[in-house]
């Protein structure tokens, strides 16, 4: 097993920013937008998200929520191990929001699918979109795709994207992985 | 862990320890879905559950049927009173008579002890156990175990005694395998005639004297007296029984600690407890009913997960 570094520290904190003013452009103040990061890993995204526009571009109120999609998944029963839920903590209502999904790597679609079923059970939003930082192309079985992306990345079946966050992993850094 | 080391629910015998946290784990998530304004989830969409009762139920029926319902698994019903098997069907051939109508797992409730497991020797699905004569009801355990980890924060290290007819109670047997399993401290309490001889061989204490009882608990689970189940007279009168085994508010407020009073229902008001405890805030009984739903989707979602 090798990898290789395909994004630094400091390449993620600029496509953060980036990224963070994007959606500033489309949302300005955040008054009828909110942020939902698709459990486990879309939770250190949308944190960030939320405290860069937060601190560095005064953003005075975002409503953020995590949400959890293991019982909505499409391979319920298909895998070996049994899928184990994470915490859904979302305490606002979508309805007529501008709801915008986040999520560290886009692949297959599927758990964008999935999310966008259980984000039904809180309301019906206005509009949906969605951020990814790494947009794997090519490998999607749905027809899905990122309104934001960090970085498109043309990676193989074999290969993984590890995207590890300073909160939690230790240190920000993106690894392209060779399985 | 992310898997139960078991196929089916058949008691809490069968179960380990980090098969509960398991379950617990996995209610807490049911208990966020079912107390949001959508209160479903599509997990088990091409499951199909048929609860099979040969006795009767409301709570256990309905929370099971409720469960079952906001995982959107397809649910059948059948009870015993309306069955083929007054025209002489056997058992074996009732449940595969349901099962060839390809249905994946029997809830099953039965007045004779053991019949999931026979069950779960010659049927091709899960069988959860809701209750087996006089010997086991792992869901019940597992919602009252639950409620005092909600309620107190942990199992572990807690008193428990376990208030009435421990000798026909499934609950009773159940509850103190679970508090047991989670290194709970478990008394049973009742007069010696409803107790089960060896009961001690469980590693519970014996206390005949109710006021010492609740004094060394921090949770009471007071049980029905099984009227149906009993065949001879056991004390002398319910009024007797009332005065040295029923919980009042008098006695609560003569204990120098506050402790949790539970019930797995159907209360009898006015013989093991009296209206103004139960409907007191130290008693924790319609949590343990809301607690129920979220422990039995919590069930058959990993037991349906085993099924391939």
């Amino acid at each position: 097993m090798s990898q290789k570094v395909l994004l630094s520290s400091k390449e993620i904190n600029i496509i953060l920013h980036r990224l963070a003013c994007q959606l500033l452009e489309n949302h300005l103040s955040f008054e009828n937008t909110v942020l939902i990061g698709i459990q486990p890993r879309g939770k250190y995204l949308a944190e960030r998200l939320n405290k860069i526009l937060k601190e560095e571009y005064k953003v005075k109120q975002i409503d953020l929520g995590f949400l959890d999609i293991t019982f909505y998944r499409d391979d319920f029963r298909r895998g070996e191990k049994t899928l184990e839920a994470t915490k859904t903590k979302i305490d606002f209502l979508v309805e007529d929001k501008n709801v915008v999904l986040i999520d560290d790597v886009l692949y297959t679609g599927r758990s964008i699918n999935a999310a966008l079923t259980a984000l039904q059970s809180f309301g019906r939003p206005k509009d949906v979109e969605l951020l990814c930082l790494i947009d794997r192309r090519f490998s999607r079985h749905l027809p899905i795709q990122p309104n934001y992306r960090g970085r498109q990345v043309d990676a193989i079946n074999d290969e993984k994207v590890k995207v590890m966050w300073k909160e939690n992993d230790g240190e920000d850094v993106i690894y392209l992985v060779n399985r | 862990m992310s898997e139960l080391s078991v196929k089916h629910l058949l008691g809490i015998k069968y179960l380990k320890e980090t098969d509960i946290q398991l379950i617990f784990e996995t209610a807490d998530h049911f208990k966020e879905v079912i107390n949001r304004s959508i209160k479903k989830v599509p997990s088990l969409r091409d499951i199909t559950i048929a609860n099979i009762f040969f006795e009767n139920s409301t709570r256990t029926k309905l929370s099971f049927e409720l469960a079952e319902k906001r995982l959107s698994a397809d649910v059948l019903n059948f009870s015993a009173s309306q069955s083929s098997l007054k025209k002489g069907e056997t058992l074996i051939d009732t449940v595969n008579n349901i099962l060839s109508m390809k249905v994946d797992m029997v809830v099953m409730r039965h007045p004779n002890p053991g019949v999931g497991i026979f069950l779960s020797k010659h049927v091709k699905a899960s069988i959860v156990n809701a209750g087996d004569g006089a010997h086991e009801h792992p869901t019940q355990a597992l919602l009252d175990s639950y409620s005092i980890r909600e309620e107190l924060g942990d199992v572990a290290g807690k008193n428990v005694v376990i208030v009435g007819d421990i000798l026909h109670s499934r609950v009773a047997l159940s509850n103190i395998f679970a508090l047991k399993l989670q290194g709970a401290k478990v008394k049973v309490c009742g007069p010696k005639t409803l107790l089960p001889k060896y009961i001690e061989y469980l590693g519970v204490d014996v206390e005949t004297d109710l006021r010492k009882a609740l004094e060394w608990c921090d949770v009471a689970n007071m049980l029905r007296i099984q009227n149906e189940r009993l065949d001879i007279s056991y004390f002398p009168t319910t009024r007797e029984y009332t005065q040295q085994f029923g919980v009042n508010k008098k006695l609560l407020d003569s204990l120098d600690k506050e402790i949790v009073i539970m019930h797995p229902g159907p209360i009898n008001r006015g013989v093991e407890i009296t209206s103004d405890v139960a409907d007191s805030k130290q008693s924790i009984i319609l949590n343990q009913v809301e607690n129920g739903v979220a422990i039995r989707m919590a069930v058959i979602y990993l037991l349906a997960s085993k099924i391939k």
